[in-house]
């Protein structure tokens, strides 16, 4: 089958809407047809990352365990536009480490997680061959 | 060209439904070809065929039906979107012990991996959405 560079693109918060957890379980997905996979994370997405999410006061299921699932499916380009980040008072520090094994590297762990910035992000967008943005 | 669009919010509540039937018109009647339609999030209620719009408003499940009909489209709802919503065919309302069903003739229901497939084989992807 054909390769293409999709990207799935994260506007939102993870909760207040089902846009984060449906667009996860397309990304899941895609991992299946062996596909050139890469996530951007930009505005309040860069929220679907963070750190110590607690959900047990909204009555929902916390799903953020779900991204560092991501490694183990070859999903392991994750760009975090910089801006996004500072214009919410967060760091990289306040992200998941969300790291993947390379098989062909002694089996190392890497970080998954790219910074970039927004001239950066918007290369990376234009390379794409199919984005979905949620 | 072929063309696979991704419909992501509801009819009524967003203005993307209807640009993206206006969309799929356009790209028809210039003679490109629609691989398929891919109905997520609240887009899946574009599917049932149980709304009643006011009169004079324009009616669009059955445009899509009537589309999908005269072009033979290939209408998809997300059946993990369509679960959390209330949407079923009869298959699906069977398998769950469910008492009707409620799709529109013309869209059936099927997973995401058709989604990605129809991007695979498709010149573009186009999202309609939020």
């Amino acid at each position: 089958m054909t390769t293409k560079k999709f990207m799935f693109v994260n506007r939102k918060a993870p909760y207040g809407t089902v846009y984060a957890l449906e667009s996860l379980e397309v990304v899941l997905i895609s991992a299946a047809f062996d596909q050139d996979v890469s996530l951007a994370f930009i505005d309040d997405g860069v929220y679907q990352i963070t750190k110590g999410q607690d959900t047990t006061g909204i009555g929902q299921k916390n799903f953020s365990k779900a991204y560092q699932a991501l490694g183990d499916y070859d999903i392991n380009k994750l760009y975090v536009e910089k801006e996004s980040l500072t214009e919410r008072g967060l760091t990289l520090d306040d992200l998941m480490a969300l790291t993947w094994e390379d098989e062909d590297d002694d089996y190392t762990e890497k970080p998954s997680i790219h910074l970039v910035d927004r001239a950066a992000m918007s290369a990376i967008m234009a390379d794409q061959e199919v984005v979905f943005s949620f | 060209m072929k063309f696979t669009l991704m419909i992501n919010e509801g009819p009524y509540q967003h203005q993307s439904s209807d640009t993206a039937l206006q969309f799929a018109r356009a790209v028809l009647e210039k003679g490109h070809q629609i691989y398929r339609v891919f109905f997520y999030h609240d887009g899946v209620n574009n599917g049932t065929r149980l709304s009643v719009p006011p009169q004079g408003d324009r009616q669009l499940q059955k445009e899509w039906s009537v589309l999908a009909k005269a072009h033979d489209l290939d209408l998809v709802i997300c059946i993990a979107a369509a679960q959390r919503r209330g949407l079923m065919d009869a298959n699906e309302a069977k398998r769950q012990g469910l008492d009707a069903d409620n799709i529109i003739e013309g869209f059936h229901i099927s997973g995401l991996g058709q989604l990605i497939e129809g991007s695979i084989q498709s010149d573009r992807t186009i999202v309609f959405g939020d």
